[in-house]
């Protein structure tokens, strides 16, 4: 209850944001305009590339900016100020608060990103859908199956960047870990090119990696590239990663906060 | 003969007052520079990272345009190479007038919470200030990178370089640049009313550079209008380039607006700092 508490207070101070989230809608659309175009030219020369017809590679690139901040695809996400609290001690506070550390700042960041799927996904999502062609589904089942992906997808990226916050209680300044994680999960998600696309041995491997879950699975889904037994694999594929990775985060915070001097303390 | 004299020295004075005043400008912008690049590089470990960072990220872009061509031989018309050539000119003009004036950006959050007064009272432009603050030696990554491919392209692009040719590059470079600043210029004095849109900006500066990467024969009609005549990024590299690479441009323009970049770069930065000054003015504090 506590931790709905948390996320719905989340999900509203994001809210309050108007003007930044319009400013975000028209950048995800005006980046949206952008790689809709180089996409057509690319489809255009290499028609079914990555066993994706023109419609398809549209739809992925405009759930890719539908998907970006919900994700947080790019640096950052919110995990910020549990980097500036652990930097400044304030986590000490935190640390005596009778709530479990890891499940707080989850909960935040589902209210985060249920806010800026709704206030920063749709609108970009429905202007590439009007203004190119597109695939997206008629079945309501596979719009809850998305739904469900994206979720799964949020909680990977969270525990991604929950990690990456946690190193500050090593680093303090963590500015530069963060940018390099950001940077893999820009490359590994799919945000750069559908992982489909990149070649061989090595596109494999990349949709192995947990960033896979962040933008190529749930995109996947919504394309309905998958059969039935195909959807339920990837959604277990994002759940087994979202445990692995909660997992490391709790161990890396028992560590943490068992040895680690908490600054100004 | 002795009127005109004094006339003359009359507006040597007047141009060396409006001199002394960027010159102190520039002064400030230099002083306060330098102390953030001290400050940054206190923690060496993580500007390294950061500096990395920034070099990947960019890298990260040209990655993407390495992978389409390693299923196509060209994109819109255009080679690898030329679309290098694209890519290094844009980043590079970006990549410096980021590192300029990147930190503008956050002019919104200053007037928020009301910061921005604080530099008001200060005997020091108040652009300088904005400018330079949190100067951020990082963002060399950008530009290093942009260079290293603009460097490998035109080694690989087939252009007959005459003198004039060569001097049009350099020349893109710089007005490039001063277009792009004036764009970071427009966008923090539109902070003044909007306060929380700093994203708006991102669009043209990041996104326009995205945007310059690509072939404009990849993108619509009206789009490519729109950064010919309304945004002008076209003349950043788009025009300069289809010159130098011998192609028409898909809008059928006059040979002579190829070479129209410094007027463009010039006539944006009157803009800017109107714009600039009058948000300036027009400014009024939170009150809190």
């Amino acid at each position: 209850m506590l931790y709905a508490a948390v996320a719905a207070r989340s999900f509203r101070r994001y809210a309050t944001y108007r003007i930044a989230t319009a400013s975000g809608v028209f950048t995800n659309t005006v980046f949206g305009f952008i790689i809709a175009y180089t996409y057509i030219a690319l489809w255009t020369e290499r028609p079914h590339l990555g066993g994706y017809d023109l419609p398809q590679a549209l739809t992925y690139a405009w759930t890719g900016q539908a998907l970006l901040a919900a994700t947080g695809l790019l640096m950052g996400g919110g995990m910020d100020d549990l980097q500036e609290r652990i930097r400044s001690g304030d986590i000490a506070v935190d640390l005596h608060r009778p709530a479990d550390l890891q499940l707080w700042w989850l909960a935040a960041d589902l209210g985060r990103a249920a806010f800026q799927l709704i206030g920063r996904g749709l609108l970009p999502m429905a202007v590439g859908t009007l203004v190119f062609p597109s695939a997206l589904p008629a079945s309501a089942a596979t719009w809850l199956l998305f739904l469900l992906s994206v979720a799964l997808g949020v909680v990977v990226g969270f525990a991604l960047r929950y990690l990456v916050a946690l190193t500050s209680f090593w680093l303090l300044d963590g500015a530069g870990v963060s940018m390099v994680a950001g940077l893999l999960c820009m490359f590994c998600s799919g945000m750069v090119l559908p992982l489909n696309v990149f070649p061989g041995a090595f596109g494999e491997v990349v949709r192995l990696l947990p960033w896979s879950s962040m933008l190529q699975v749930p995109a996947d889904v919504l394309l309905g590239v998958h059969d039935g037994a195909g959807v339920a694999g990837a959604l277990a594929f994002q759940a087994g990663w979202a445990a692995v990775l909660l997992a490391a985060g709790r161990l890396l915070q028992s560590v943490a906060t068992r040895k680690v001097v908490v600054q100004g303390g | 003969m002795a009127e005109e004299r004094v006339r003359a020295g009359a507006a040597v004075r007047e141009r060396a007052g409006a001199a002394v005043r960027i010159g102190e400008g520039l002064r400030a912008y230099g002083l306060i520079a330098a102390m953030w690049v001290r400050s940054t590089l206190a923690y060496r470990t993580s500007f390294l990272l950061t500096a990395l960072g920034h070099f990947a990220a960019t890298g990260l872009d040209f990655l993407a345009i390495l992978l389409m061509f390693s299923h196509i031989t060209v994109l819109g018309g255009f080679t690898l190479p030329e679309v290098a050539f694209l890519y290094g000119t844009s980043n590079a003009a970006l990549g410096l007038a980021d590192l300029a004036l990147g930190s503008m950006d956050r002019l919104g959050s200053r007037v928020r919470d009301g910061t921005m007064d604080v530099l008001l009272v200060r005997p020091v432009p108040v652009f300088a200030q904005v400018a330079a603050d949190r100067f951020a030696l990082r963002r060399l990554g950008r530009i290093t990178q942009a260079a290293l491919v603009l460097g490998w392209s035109l080694t690989r692009v087939e252009v007959d370089w005459t003198p004039g040719r060569v001097l049009l590059v350099p020349l893109m470079l710089l007005s490039g640049t001063v277009i792009f600043g004036a764009v970071f210029t427009l966008g923090a004095a539109f902070q003044f009313v909007a306060q929380d849109a700093a994203e708006v900006q991102n669009s043209f500066t990041y996104g326009g550079s995205t945007l310059l990467q690509y072939p404009p024969a990849v993108f619509a009609k009206d789009l490519v209008r729109g950064v010919t005549f309304v945004v002008p990024l076209a003349f950043v590299n788009w025009l300069p380039a289809l010159r130098l690479l011998g192609r028409d441009d898909p809008l059928g323009l006059p040979g002579w607006v190829d070479f129209c970049g410094p007027a463009v770069a010039a006539l944006m930065c009157v803009l800017a700092w109107l714009a600039w000054r009058t948000g300036l003015r027009n400014y009024r504090s939170t009150g809190s």
